[in-house]
């Protein structure tokens, strides 16, 4: 990847990282370590990747994205505010009552949200359904879908992965955000869901794995993904929950917790954005 | 002697005949040959799609399906796509409202033989309870076939209620007009209504004529869908009869005497006495002997009537 490249979509990804804190410090709730996780994905796959028009979100040729682990919606919504979906202003919103920022996705309230989740598991399969509507109406546009590592302890994943690999949807991308945290601890103490690459490679998926925060890194797998036929894709995606904020890196108390005032003036501050509060 | 279908077949070649002009898929798991979605997968079988033994899967993907442009008919045995998939019912497709039809079967305690496991008197009331969900019951075949199309029809989420065992077609193919959430007055009556569905609907004419031996005069009326609730007729009934017995091949808790009960009492209170499966599971059995054994025949829904006549005040 060209350097001015890469430093662009680092700051773009230091932007939705601003964007996710200070949508879960105005709700007071909300997801930061998991959102902060895949700051990285969302930004290569939203300004690098992804087939969009941000003028005209429901356009039915684009390329598609489920958020099966939607309670990262804090990432998501800052990815799209940066995209010119709607006014970054807006993310202040989150989870409030007369808000279009849902806890969880609304593809009916919230433009530039391809499909409703939140419930664990649900995503990656309504995910495989738009795939497959796109072989049957022989579009050639992708579905990049983002499952948790935790999340992936959902039988309903594993449905999934079967039906896809059944159909030969390789019009598919799933991202497999390893972090190795969830709300009870480490994944591998609270019901082990590795090893991610063996268990997709059985089930018959083309398998890559990617450094989560490096973008030629995930360049690389997502180019794999696109030229790999006849099979999905799974990206398993080495990160690290809470990535760029120093103390909510690798804690899985930030699972689920928002900061308190200081906590986020000082994360703000590591992101070089003080003024933003 | 009457003919006599099962709402499945039905709804088989319902999708066989709107496939011819309209464009939908269909998804079915690993039960084609029982939910009668075979025919389709006959006719058309690349806009058919197997999902394995794996309901919650198939509910999502038919959202997914949905969300992008493709209406999706999904089938299963009604214990597992109003029961199993429930979830991913109400937060894939309700939530959203997607444009996804559910054609559940083998519905209620007709399964017979296979017992209570696969005896679903519970999905009424679950598929009743989610927002903007359609409820449909068909009583025969015919209404069946009316029901599939008008549900294509709409744009949203359809629940539609089909059973394995063959039932009297008593609507006429030829006249039979199907409108979702309106109630059909099958036959006036002023002393009490019997409010039927599905296939207690023929039970409910045959109660009617025994209740006139007595000198009981009985209005019955068809409730196909279940929601939106007719509740205009339903009020109308209490109004000018008094009493009402509901019936139905499914729980008395939350469905179709649930729903009337509600409607009544807010608007017209009179005395409701609901027939259907009382607070308990099936069992293993022949259908005749299973709808003796639950008190689901036309001879219950009577002796109900003459109760509902007396609490009358």
């Amino acid at each position: 990847m060209e350097p001015t490249q890469r430093t662009r979509l680092a700051g773009i990804a230091n932007d939705i990282r601003a964007g996710i804190l200070r949508g879960v410090y105005h709700a007071a709730s909300g997801h930061p370590g998991g959102s902060l996780s895949i700051a990285d994905i969302l930004t290569y796959l939203y300004f690098k990747e992804m087939k969009i028009d941000p003028e005209n979100p429901k356009w039915e040729d684009r390329d598609r994205l489920v958020l099966s682990k939607g309670h990262c919606a804090p990432a998501l919504y800052a990815a799209l505010a940066e995209r010119g979906y709607f006014d970054s202003k807006e993310l202040d919103t989150l989870r409030k009552i007369d808000s279009r920022l849902q806890g969880h996705p609304d593809m009916k309230g919230t433009p530039g949200v391809d499909m409703s989740s939140g419930s664990l598991g649900l995503g990656i399969s309504s995910a495989c359904g738009m795939a497959l509507a796109g072989k049957y109406r022989k579009k050639d546009y992708r579905v990049y879908s983002v499952v948790g590592d935790g999340e992936s302890e959902e039988g309903q994943v594993w449905e999934a992965a079967m039906f896809a690999a059944h159909y030969r949807l390789d019009n598919l991308c799933v991202v497999v955000d390893w972090n190795g945290l969830q709300i009870d601890g480490p994944v591998t103490e609270v019901m082990n869901p590795t090893p991610h690459d063996e268990k997709f490679r059985a089930f018959g998926w083309n398998v890559v794995t990617a450094d989560a925060h490096d973008f030629d890194s995930l360049e690389a797998a997502f180019q794999a993904a696109r030229a790999c036929k006849g099979k999905p894709t799974a990206i398993i995606a080495k990160s690290v929950k809470g990535k760029g904020v120093s103390f909510m890196e690798n804690k899985c108390e930030w699972h689920g917790t928002a900061p308190k005032e200081e906590q986020y003036r000082l994360a703000m501050q590591e992101l070089g954005r003080g003024e933003d509060k | 002697m009457q003919e006599k279908i099962a709402t499945r077949e039905a709804y088989g070649q319902a999708l066989v005949d709107l496939g011819a002009t309209h464009d939908f898929v269909v998804l079915d798991a690993d039960l084609a040959a029982a939910t009668k979605t075979c025919k389709f997968k006959a006719a058309y079988p690349d806009r058919f799609f197997d999902c394995g033994i794996a309901e919650g899967n198939m509910m999502s993907v038919a959202a997914g399906l949905a969300a992008s442009g493709v209406i999706p008919f999904v089938s299963s045995f009604a214990m597992f796509a109003a029961g199993r998939a429930f979830e991913q019912v109400r937060n894939s497709i309700g939530y959203p409202h997607l444009n996804v039809k559910i054609g559940a079967t083998h519905a209620g305690i007709t399964v017979g033989e296979d017992g209570a496991t696969h005896q679903c008197n519970e999905d009424i009331a679950l598929m009743r309870t989610i927002p903007g969900m359609t409820v449909v019951s068909p009583a025969d075949a015919v209404e069946a076939a009316a029901a599939v199309e008008a549900a294509l029809a709409v744009n949203g989420p359809v629940y539609m209620r089909f059973g394995r065992a063959a039932v009297p077609v008593i609507n006429d193919r030829a006249s039979y007009r199907f409108k979702l959430g309106e109630g059909v007055t099958l036959s006036d009556g002023s002393d009490v209504t019997l409010i039927a569905t599905g296939i207690m609907v023929h039970m409910a004419l045959e109660a009617r004529e025994m209740l006139a031996k007595e000198g009981i005069n009985a209005r019955v009326v068809n409730i196909h869908t279940i929601k939106p609730l007719d509740a205009a007729l339903v009020t109308k009934c209490a109004q000018e009869t008094g009493a009402i017995v509901t019936a139905e091949e499914h729980s008395v808790i939350g469905g179709l005497g649930g729903a009337v009960a509600e409607c009544v009492s807010e608007n017209c209170p009179v005395p409701v006495i609901r027939v259907g499966v009382e607070d308990r599971y099936g069992r293993s059995g022949t259908v005749p002997a299973l709808l003796e054994y639950y008190g689901l025949t036309a001879a219950h829904i009577a002796e109900a009537a003459k109760r509902a006549v007396k609490l009358k005040k």
